[in-house]
């Protein structure tokens, strides 16, 4: 065996001495990095979603090139980017749909950890960084609907701004901060694009964060028990490869509407410029924000409408503490894992109320659906995990069940 | 696990269009069947050729087609030559001049199709207070797309006994509310086509010309639906070829 080393390897460990990135990402997402060798497929959504961001990043920064924040161009100039700027028309309906394929990546991934316990102690924190990168998207996704300026992007832009007002005494300081003005206008769009621009860095930021606090714990896994080094594998090859295959499979999701159903998902008010003396008869947001739409029109008071809405989300922090069970995986516990699909479906019923007017049975199921929501967090999380027997726990991957005879 | 994943998927391909759906009274808009549908769908030149007669001998009296340039009508087959000529049948408003005065002179294919109201307020004025709206992104800008727009051209009636209409108002079993402002525009032989086998009834005459609204909504649909079947068919490829590369790689722990 020859000691001798290439020229190439030289200056590879010349530069690795420096500055040691490719050891480092070795480590994080590499072969330095062991992995559970049990990850199902629903530990895929996680690179997904960051596959997403990329591409959100990517299709946007060309979108910019072109993009006009100005109150009386910006609908005029996407429609030059979907006519006359090369590939416009592909680079927008990346963008506009690759939004909603974010959100579905990462509700996936969300429910998973749900499902698992993946923000049961030591995890607490990276679950915290999680909830904070859905706060961001979510704030991203709204800022960049109402850019084209349609009547759909102006009039949500005015009902969730004016939701600020409901807040006593700076409410209304804080309206008018937002909106650069005393209505949506055009210093609105301004402040709405810098900040639209902004936030998805900030999301890498958090992104970076929140793999990190992966790596002190690392992965949890679909059994939800402290794996030895036997059970583990190198993250790459093993799951690079099937991360790999993940994406493929996601894209042909993607593809398929971008290229096929490209307005599907979207809103047909929003191809009509916006007017600010009409509003469209049912305002609805894009399909991942209908649940908490749905939760802030199912109160009839505006400031407790909003502290649901935002309570909603907010209350995903203290879940690792409202859980009191002991066992991470919902494998194991039989009653916990009911209640997890009811859980689902509650969220499914809530979007669909949120496309509906506030009145009638949608008005009914939708205060059903709320109330559930938080009793499932605020009583059902609790109380299972006090009464709850779970099933018996296998001790590693390969050895099924610790005692089987008790 | 893998009935789970499918599960999962199902149940949010069942969520995307429920939420879609409006909550206004539900209109049954009859569907047609366009050559611009589906996975291989194309537009059908002659009939937008059609199309761009009716819109210019019909709708242009009223309605804008703002985000259209003579020049962008050559996707529809026209030569230069024809583009040229049919700008020039056009007096365009330009200026100022050297002298600062503003001018009119003949079209050039540059040129958007010209506007017929100069403004809003005069489009309201001319049309008993209701606004023609521009109709380049009408066939994406109405739930039902081209559609509805075939629908309501046809869709004019006498208004049910018990329904006072508004002065100037038209009775639409298609429009929403039912009350347009727009009279009744395509009738039988409303337009006389050049080539003497298109039938020019009502109802061809409406499907000539939403064919051509859906091209104004949607001028990239052709080049959208081509790189697609391709962009599609590599991905598939890569996934294939990841997922044997997965088998294999995995293979090496599966064993013990
Ligand atoms: C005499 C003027 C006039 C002509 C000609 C005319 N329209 Fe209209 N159109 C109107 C007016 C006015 C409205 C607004 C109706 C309302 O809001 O009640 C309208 C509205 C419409 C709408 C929108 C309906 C909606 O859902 O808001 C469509 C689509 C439309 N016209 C298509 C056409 C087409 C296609 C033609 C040519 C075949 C045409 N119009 C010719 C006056 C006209
Ligand atoms: C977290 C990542 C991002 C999300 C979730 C997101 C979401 C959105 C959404 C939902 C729209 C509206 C699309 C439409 O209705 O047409 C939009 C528009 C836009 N975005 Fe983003 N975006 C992201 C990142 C970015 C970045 C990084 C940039 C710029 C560098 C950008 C630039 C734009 C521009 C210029 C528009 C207006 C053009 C248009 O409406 O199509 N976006 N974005």
């Amino acid at each position: 065996m020859s000691t001798e080393k290439s020229t190439a390897r030289k200056i590879f460990e010349w530069h690795e001495q420096r500055l040691p990135i490719v050891s480092f990402i070795d480590h994080a997402v590499g072969s330095q990095y062991p992995a559970p060798r049990n990850l199902n497929y629903f530990w895929n959504f996680g690179s997904l979603a960051g596959f997403m961001l990329v591409t959100m990043i990517l299709t946007g920064v060309f979108l910019a090139m072109n993009y006009t924040p100005h109150e009386s161009m910006a609908f005029d100039s996407v429609e030059r980017i979907m006519r006359d700027v090369n590939y416009g028309w592909l680079i927008r309906y990346m963008h506009f749909n690759g939004a909603s394929f974010f959100f579905i990546a990462v509700y996936i991934h969300i429910f998973r950890g749900l499902y698992y316990g993946s923000y049961k102690a030591p995890r607490e924190v990276l679950w915290w960084i999680g909830i904070l990168i859905l706060l961001a998207m979510m704030a991203t996704a709204f800022l960049g609907y109402v850019l084209p300026w349609g009547q759909m992007s102006f009039s949500g832009a005015t009902v969730i701004t004016n939701l600020f007002s409901a807040i006593p005494v700076v409410g209304n300081t804080i309206v008018t901060l937002l909106w650069g003005g005393f209505a949506v206008a055009n210093p609105t769009l301004n402040r709405f694009f810098s900040l639209h621009y902004l936030l998805p860095f900030v999301i890498v930021g958090l992104v970076f964060l929140h793999i990190w606090a992966l790596h002190i714990p690392g992965s949890n896994n679909p059994l939800g028990i402290e794996l030895t080094a036997k059970d583990k594998i190198p993250f790459h090859p093993y799951y690079t490869v099937k991360d790999a295959f993940g994406v493929g499979v996601f894209l042909l999701f993607y593809f398929g509407i971008v290229f096929y159903a490209p307005n599907l998902l979207g809103d047909v008010t929003n191809y009509m410029k916006a007017n600010p003396l009409t509003t469209p008869p049912n305002v609805v947001p894009e399909w991942y924000f209908l649940p908490y739409y749905a939760i802030l029109r199912s109160i009839p008071n505006k400031l407790l409408g909003v502290i649901a809405m935002f309570g909603s989300l907010l209350i995903l922090f203290v879940v690792p503490w409202l859980d009191t069970s002991r066992i991470r995986s919902a494998v194991f516990r039989p009653v916990y894992k009911a209640f997890f699909w009811v859980f689902v479906v509650d969220c499914l019923v809530l979007g669909y109320c949120g496309s509906q007017h506030p009145e009638g049975l949608p008005l009914i199921l939708s205060r059903v659906g709320t109330a559930w929501y938080f009793l499932h967090f605020l009583i059902l999380m609790p109380v299972i995990g006090w009464l709850e027997t779970p099933k018996p726990l296998p001790a590693s991957i390969s050895e099924p069940v610790l005692n089987p005879a008790e | 696990m893998r009935k789970s994943v499918l599960t999962a998927i199902a149940a949010f391909a069942l969520a995307l269009p429920i939420s879609a759906m409006g909550a206004e009274e539900e209109i049954h808009l009859p569907k047609q069947t366009w050559s611009f549908d589906g996975v291989f769908g194309k537009y059908d030149k002659v009939q937008l050729q059609r199309g761009f007669q009716v819109y210019k001998e019909v709708c242009a009296s009223c309605h804008s087609l703002q985000y259209i340039s003579f020049r962008n009508l050559e996707a529809l087959g026209y030569s230069e030559g024809q583009i040229k000529a049919l700008a020039n049948e056009y007096d365009i408003d330009d200026g100022p001049d050297e002298a600062g005065d503003m001018f009119k002179r003949k079209g050039r294919p540059a040129d958007h199709l010209p506007k017929p109201y100069p403004n809003d307020a005069f489009a309201r004025a001319s049309n008993g207070g209701a606004l023609p709206p521009d109709l380049s992104l009408m066939a994406k800008a109405r739930e039902g797309g081209p559609d509805y727009i075939y629908n309501l051209l046809l869709g004019y009636e006498d208004a049910p006994k018990d329904m006072t209409l508004a002065d100037g108002m038209n009775y639409n079993k298609f429009f929403p509310g039912h009350q347009i402002a727009m009279p009744q525009q395509i009738t039988d032989g409303r337009v006389t086509y050049d080539d003497k086998e298109t039938p020019t009834t009502a109802a061809q005459i409406s499907k000539d010309v939403t064919a051509f609204l859906m091209w104004t909504a949607e001028p990239k649909l052709e080049i959208r639906h081509a790189t697609g079947f391709r962009v599609l068919l590599y991905t598939l490829f890569f996934t294939i070829l990841a997922y044997l590369l997965k088998r294999r790689i995995w293979s090496r722990i599966e064993k013990h």
